[in-house]
This record gives structure tokens, C-alpha cells and sequence, in this order.
């Protein structure tokens, strides 16, 4: 204790460690961009959203790089999942709502694990209007490392994740945040 | 990495179970180490318990009034289950405020309550790298040593593992330094420092810093005032216990 109460002894010490602090502090400076993941693609936040393009339900084809400019909530489901079908009118109606301000949705079907016919008639059930990528082979899931259906990725017009969500259902209002994140970053 | 663990339809994720774990047993270690500092277990306990709850009201609340409109639209949301729609720091700085005044009111002594906490929040930062191993969170940078993981596309520096390592080894420091005849703040403010320049060491091998003036790591200009903090904090509480008048009991000082 009396070291410590020593203050020429102790405030020598504490100079000496924040200095070696400080120059370490130094030491280990780097550029603002070589860190938070840089441009290495990865599913989670901070990273580059991986790149795909997935045949369309309906027909056509979208590539995920193709939509940056845009929000993107990229949505991961099944139709035999209990979650995705209770949280799917949530996001056609947070679609609806904000569209015209440059939001897109890509439901992924994860087709490896369902069918296409399923997946046609939750569409048509649910009245969705948002295009429906369909991941026949899992090569996106995996890329995604899908652990839980659903999960939903919100991506910002620079194609970075902004936020993951795993499992479900999100509410309108978990939704809507994360969408008004997105846009507010620009 | 093993973020969730399947259970048929039950999803559970490892992160927050750590995180509860390390929570489970660092209120276990409460009552042990409360007697030692002639405080209330029961009242410490009260105190970790509203300040967790605190916490997460806080939390939540703080992320609602960001999007105010929203949320009175469908004021239920608030009581969702969902963690993102959380914010940690107005989390922490209302659960920081409500454990302060509740300690004032209860008039628990300040350096005695955060000394006999010491031992839990040590066990709390193992659990804490557990759930970042467990997450992938807290990664480090990209690397070329023989032990780098890959992780998020990239072999990295295995920092969850370092934290989780260094974490043990402060726990352990403040195992032993518990023992010892010392003044008041003394274990808490050692523990400060330790887990500040265990932070600031650490920081340079993350690969998700945020930085500040171009170059620099925030959380390392974080530790380095923090543990400079704690190092005159050290030195002020060992001089009070000197020049103490033995009579007087230091405990008498209030939160």
C-alpha cells in the first residue's frame, strides 16, 4: 500500500505504462479501411454481403451486386416454416410501404429443402409482390451459413450488412427500424 | 464458431447462453465475497438484479425512441423478444444510473460494493470471450501466424480465444490478490486496470475496430484513459486509507 500512496514512485509507474500504452496504441495504428471486414464478403455485419444470382420464381434472374444503389433485406424461407409464414405479410407490407424509397426484398426460397411448387402456392397465398429467388442447390445458404429459418440479412445501398436477423417472426416494427437505419446511413 | 444449437424445433443461441452463464455465476459468487467486504449479500444481489433488469428496459427504451413513430404505432413491440432491436450503450448508461441511486438510497458503501463485485465481473469478461468465440464476434484481423483461424472469409488472429485466455488469467490475479490485507477499491480498481490493458493490448489484433482521427483504435484511447484512471484512483484510495484516522469507518461512505 505504501508503494501505492508513494506518488513520486506511483505516478512514475502509471507514466511509464500509459506511455508504453500510448506507443503501443501507435504501434498498432492502421488505415480507417482495414478493419470492420473491409471488402471480404461475409454473412455478417460489417462485411460485404456474398454476391449471387438465383433464378426468379415466375421466371427471370437477379444478381444481389446488380441492386446496390438500393436497401436490401434479403430473406431466407421455407414454406413448411411456422415463422416464415407468420412474418411474410410483414414484409410485403414494410415492401408496400417503402418501395418508392428504394427498398428492395428478395425472398429466398431455400428450394434445396422445399419445392417450387410449395413455395408458388405460399406466394400466391400470401399475395407476395417482392421477387422470389429460388436457391435450388444451397450453394446461397451455405454461403450465407444458414443456421435458422428464417433469417433475414439488411443490407445498405453500399452492400454492406447492416444487420442480421436470426430466427423469426419479426414484428412490423423490427422490420421497419432496420429498413429506416438503412436508409438514414446515406 | 457454434452460434446456435438445434434442439428439433428449438433454436437456442449459445452466445446469450454463455452470457447467462457467466451472469449465473457471477451473482453465485456474490454472496461469497460479500460478507468479506461487510456488505449485504441480499442487498448486493437486489442491486445486480434491478440494475440487469434496468439494463435491458433501458436498452430497449433507448432503441424505441430512436424510432419513436414507429414504435407508438405498435407500442407491443417494445416487449419483443428480438435482441437487435436493442441499444447496448443506453442499456448500460440507465442500468450505470438506477444501480447508483438505488445504492445511495440503501446507503451501500461505494468502494466496498464494487470491491466484493470484482470477482463476478471477472468471471462475467471469460463468459463474455465464450460468447464472442461462440458468435464469431470480437474477431481479429486477418493474419499469417501458424495458429490463425479462418473465420469470415479470412484467416484471422484468434482474438476470442487471447480474450478468453487473458480473461482467465485476471480472474485469477483477482482470486489471489482478494486475500490480501489491502485498502478499500483497491481489487476493483487492480481489475480496472488489468482488463484495460488487457483491452488495449487486445485491441491491436481485432479486425472490426472502430477507428477515430484516421489511424487510431477507439477502444484502445478508451482503455488507455480508463486504465490511466484507474492507476491514480489507486493511488488517491491508498492514500485516504494512510492518512485515514483508524476510528473512522471508511464503509460510512455512501454510494
Amino acid at each position: 500500500m505504501a508503494r501505492i500512496a508513494d506518488p513520486r514512485r506511483w505516478f512514475g509507474f502509471a507514466a511509464l505504462v500509459v506511455l508504453l500504452g500510448l506507443a503501443w496504441t501507435f504501434r498498432s495504428s492502421v488505415p480507417a479501411n482495414a478493419t470492420t471486414g473491409g471488402l471480404t464478403p461475409s454473412p455478417r455485419v460489417g462485411f460485404v454481403a456474398p454476391d449471387f444470382t438465383l433464378d426468379l420464381l415466375g421466371g427471370g434472374q437477379v444478381t444481389l451486386f446488380e441492386l446496390r444503389g438500393s436497401a436490401v433485406v434479403v430473406n431466407l424461407w421455407a414454406s413448411w416454416c411456422p415463422p416464415c409464414r407468420a412474418e411474410m405479410p410483414t414484409l410485403q407490407r414494410v415492401y408496400e410501404a417503402n418501395r418508392a424509397r428504394g427498398v428492395e426484398i428478395l425472398a429466398v426460397n431455400t428450394t434445396f429443402q422445399d419445392t417450387q411448387a410449395d413455395a408458388a402456392e405460399f406466394v400466391r397465398a400470401f399475395g407476395l409482390t417482392f421477387p422470389i429467388p429460388l436457391d435450388r442447390t444451397g450453394e446461397v445458404s451455405r454461403s450465407y451459413l444458414l443456421r435458422a429459418l428464417p433469417t433475414t440479412f439488411f443490407i445498405d445501398r453500399k452492400g454492406v450488412i447492416r444487420q442480421v436477423v436470426l430466427g423469426g417472426p419479426m414484428s412490423e416494427t423490427t422490420v421497419q427500424t432496420a429498413v429506416e437505419e438503412l436508409l438514414r446511413e446515406d | 464458431m457454434f452460434p446456435i444449437l438445434q434442439i428439433g424445433p428449438l433454436a437456442l443461441r449459445f452466445p446469450g447462453l454463455f452470457l447467462l452463464i457467466g451472469v449465473w455465476l457471477g451473482i453465485s459468487l456474490i454472496d461469497r465475497e460479500a460478507p468479506r467486504h461487510k456488505v449485504s449479500g441480499a442487498a448486493l444481489n437486489n442491486l445486480v438484479l434491478y440494475g440487469l433488469i434496468a439494463g435491458i428496459v433501458g436498452a430497449r427504451l433507448g432503441y424505441a425512441l430512436r424510432y419513436a413513430p414507429i414504435y407508438a404505432e405498435d407500442p407491443m413491440s417494445l416487449f419483443s423478444l428480438n435482441p437487435t432491436t436493442l441499444a447496448p450503450l443506453d442499456g448500460l448508461l440507465v442500468a450505470m444510473i438506477v444501480v447508483f441511486v438505488l445504492g445511495q438510497r440503501q446507503h451501500l458503501p461505494f468502494w466496498p460494493v464494487l470491491d466484493a463485485l470484482t470477482p463476478s465481473l471477472a468471471v462475467f469478461a471469460i463468459f463474455l470471450g465464450v460468447a464472442h468465440l461462440s458468435s464469431g464476434d470480437a474477431f481479429g484481423a486477418a493474419t499469417s501466424v501458424p495458429w490463425g483461424v479462418e473465420l469470415w472469409g479470412a484467416i484471422r488472429h484468434p482474438t476470442q480465444v487471447y480474450e478468453i485466455g487473458l480473461a482467465i488469467l485476471v480472474f485469477l490475479a483477482v482470486w489471489r490478490i482478494r486475500q490480501a490485507p489491502t485498502f478499500q477499491g483497491f481489487q476493483f480498481l487492480s481489475w480496472l486496470a488489468m482488463a484495460a490493458a488487457i483491452r488495449l493490448f487486445l485491441e491491436a489484433f481485432r479486425g472490426d475496430s472502430v477507428i477515430v482521427f484516421g489511424v487510431l483504435r477507439a477502444a484502445q484511447l478508451a482503455s488507455l484513459a480508463i486504465l490511466a484512471a484507474a492507476l491514480v484512483g489507486l493511488h488517491i484510495q491508498a492514500r485516504r486509507a494512510l492518512t485515514a484516522v483508524p476510528a473512522v469507518d471508511q464503509s460510512t461512505k455512501t454510494m
